[in-house]
């Protein structure tokens, strides 16, 4: 019996991953002044670059994913930052190249067969000594992405709050101009920053394929990108908020294996829409976006 | 919108073709025959009286009654990234509406299931209009929530109290006859959903531009600080009434594409016109003439890549790398740019 909440445990861990990832590479965006929702997209393509070169192994779709991501990261960067152009139109339309993009390549590639070929999927990697514990211990087998989360979470607390290019960053989002007048370029803080947060959510999109499902489906991202978003405000823009948001959501998701476990008779796709009306109620509840960095989502007016 | 606007025409026109020689390009590499979907583009979105009138006009309707939704919030400075959800929840209104009132003349159903749809997408978009004047929650993120839970809340009432009589398929029952808008044009499958949506574009025209509420919210979209303060305008308030507007037109959309296409309710009534029609309405410059120009545009470009993906196989989703391209060849054109320089 002791087996269902430990399930439900883990199917919280597993879901949390890939949003958890592509958050906190999102807040380090947001915390720049830059909203990016091509993220979407881009978990999208990486996912479908991973099953790719994941016919080689494994660590090569995490890899490929990666440069999925910072690609589509630098397309939206470039736009956003060097041609000044608004951030939630470029995010839309980069969103919709990298969706289109990943389904077309798909039927190209994949022409003659039914769907993506399977890829072997990463092992689940033991905590030493802890993994042996009895109960929890099964918990503390995740595949690698999982533990890059929690320590991608705590290095970008250390680097926000504990450096000087944290500070410079944060302060790119609250009053680019104080940068400048430091001496400082706030557009490489926002280009680092994009850069770094497309690469981890690149790695959330090649977790979905080589440590989740094995292989692509199209539009397999399915609003996951989004959901990121939406659990930056929830994390109030803390690396630490975004983890446990992204535990949250989660939870929420988990509900339908809540569902099945105990035969509860809830409609499938109410407990589809769930973890999404929570996130909504959460950000309700928590009043919203009035701790956002100053200038998320405006572009740095021009120097004099 | 003064003397930019023949030279913004110009520019988006020369943006189109560079995003279709970029897909032509990418198409090509992948061993298409591209001059053959070419030809099959051609044919499926203009080459006939009858493409033109049952395929391009036909998927460009959606498009008018969205573009001009989004250009509704946009121009308001309200970034309504939802009218996907609010499509979905005016096409489900209309729907149970229309099924609701069988055996009922054409001349009552009707009405009322344009009043649901408008209604159902108004509502939609007020839960999002609430969250941000009650908990400050950003528009962004609630729209593109509520668009998650809308797709999800259609699934499953097409699954429970919705579904079709013999419980066999995930979609709703089919609408009678009296609750389905009548073909414009004999043997065509164009609809007065059409003709609906151009109204709406030429009633949008007059009120953007000669109206006190069409200033209003252009005044807040352009400056909101400038206009609290200076034209003594509620700035809270004129966004939350463009985001309902926004919500019912979108929702119209919804019950012209169910009472005038589908007939039903399923699940992928929407393949993302929502964000299409962000591209719809950004190409028009928010503008309702320029929006018709680009909704058939757009209705074209789906047409001709339903016929490209049957006669040359080539996958219809080029449509929505198209679609990408072409929005990021727009934004940075200066119109834009001064619209959305100051806030969003």
């Amino acid at each position: 019996m002791s087996d269902v909440p430990l399930g439900v445990i883990d199917a919280t861990i597993r879901a949390a991953t890939p949003i958890g990832l592509a958050a906190i590479g999102e807040l380090l965006a947001e915390r720049a002044g830059i909203l990016n929702i091509g993220i979407e997209g881009g978990m999208c393509l990486a996912a479908f670059a991973a099953v790719v070169a994941g016919a080689g192994s494994p660590v090569a779709g995490l890899m490929a994913g990666v440069l999925a991501g910072i690609l589509t990261a630098s397309v939206f960067a470039l736009f956003v930052i060097r041609l000044r152009a608004q951030q939630v139109i470029v995010g839309t339309a980069v969103s919709m190249m990298a969706l289109g993009l990943s389904t077309v390549l798909n039927r190209v590639l994949y022409a003659g067969l039914s769907a993506a070929p399977q890829v072997h999927t990463l092992p689940p990697m033991r905590v030493p000594v802890l993994s042996a514990l009895p109960g929890v211990g099964q918990l503390l087998a995740q595949p690698l992405p999982t533990y890059v989360l929690y320590a991608a979470g705590a290095s970008v607390a250390w680097f926000l709050y504990r450096t000087i290019g944290g500070l410079s960053l944060r302060a790119t989002g609250e009053d680019p101009s104080a940068v400048r007048a430091a001496g400082k370029d706030p557009a490489l803080f926002q280009w680092a920053a994009l850069v770094v947060s497309g690469a981890l959510t690149g790695l959330a999109g090649a977790t979905l394929v080589v440590a989740q499902a094995g292989t692509f489906t199209e539009n397999m991202s399915a609003g996951r990108g989004y959901i990121a978003i939406a659990v930056v405000a929830l994390g109030r823009w803390t690396p630490a908020g975004v983890l446990v948001g992204s535990l949250l959501f989660g939870a929420a998701s988990s509900l339908q294996y809540i569902v099945q476990a105990y035969g509860v008779a809830i409609p499938y796709n109410l407990t589809l829409a769930a973890p999404y009306a929570v996130t909504l109620f959460v950000l309700a509840a928590l009043r919203g976006s009035h701790r956002a960095p100053a200038r998320l989502g405006r572009t740095i007016d021009l120097p004099g | 919108m003064t003397r930019d606007t023949p030279r913004q025409a110009g520019l988006s026109v020369l943006m189109v073709l560079a995003a279709l020689l970029v897909a032509a390009a990418i198409l090509r590499s992948a061993g298409y025959d591209v001059t053959g979907a070419g030809i099959a583009l051609w044919r499926g979105a203009l080459g006939s009286s009858s493409a033109v009138i049952s395929a391009t006009l036909k998927r460009a309707t959606p498009f008018l009654f969205l573009g001009l939704a989004v250009a509704v919030a946009f121009r308001a400075g309200v970034l309504n990234i939802g009218a996907d959800g609010q499509f979905l929840a005016g096409g489900a209104a209309a729907v149970a509406a229309g099924l609701a009132m069988a055996g009922q003349p054409a001349s009552v159903t009707i009405p009322t299931e344009l009043a649901a749809g408008a209604l159902g997408g108004a509502a939609w978009a007020a839960i999002a209009a609430w969250l941000r004047s009650r908990f400050e929650v950003a528009e962004v993120v609630s729209t593109l929530l509520l668009n998650m839970v809308a797709v999800n809340l259609v699934g499953f009432l097409v699954r429970g109290p919705m579904q079709e009589p013999t419980h066999a398929y995930p979609q709703s029952g089919i609408l009678p006859h009296s609750a389905r808008l009548p073909s414009l044009v004999a043997g065509e499958q164009l609809h007065w959903g059409f003709i609906a949506a151009l109204c709406a574009c030429a009633f949008a025209a007059w009120s953007f531009n000669g109206t006190a509420a069409g200033f209003r919210a252009k005044a807040v979209g352009l400056n909101p600080s400038a206009a609290e303060s200076a034209g003594r305008i509620s700035v809270a308030r004129v966004r939350a009434i463009a985001l309902i507007t926004s919500g019912a037109i979108a929702g119209v959309a919804g019950f012209s594409e169910v009472t005038g296409v589908t007939y039903a309710l399923y699940e992928g009534l929407s393949p993302g016109y929502g964000y299409m029609a962000i591209a719809v309405a950004l190409l028009g410059a928010l503008q309702p003439t320029g929006i018709v120009v680009a909704a058939v545009f757009f209705g074209a470009l789906n047409a001709g890549a339903d016929a490209a993906q049957r006669d040359a196989g080539i996958p219809a989703a080029t449509a929505s790398v198209i679609a990408g391209l072409v929005i990021l060849g727009v934004v940075t054109t200066p119109e834009l740019h001064r619209q959305f320089r100051r806030d969003s």
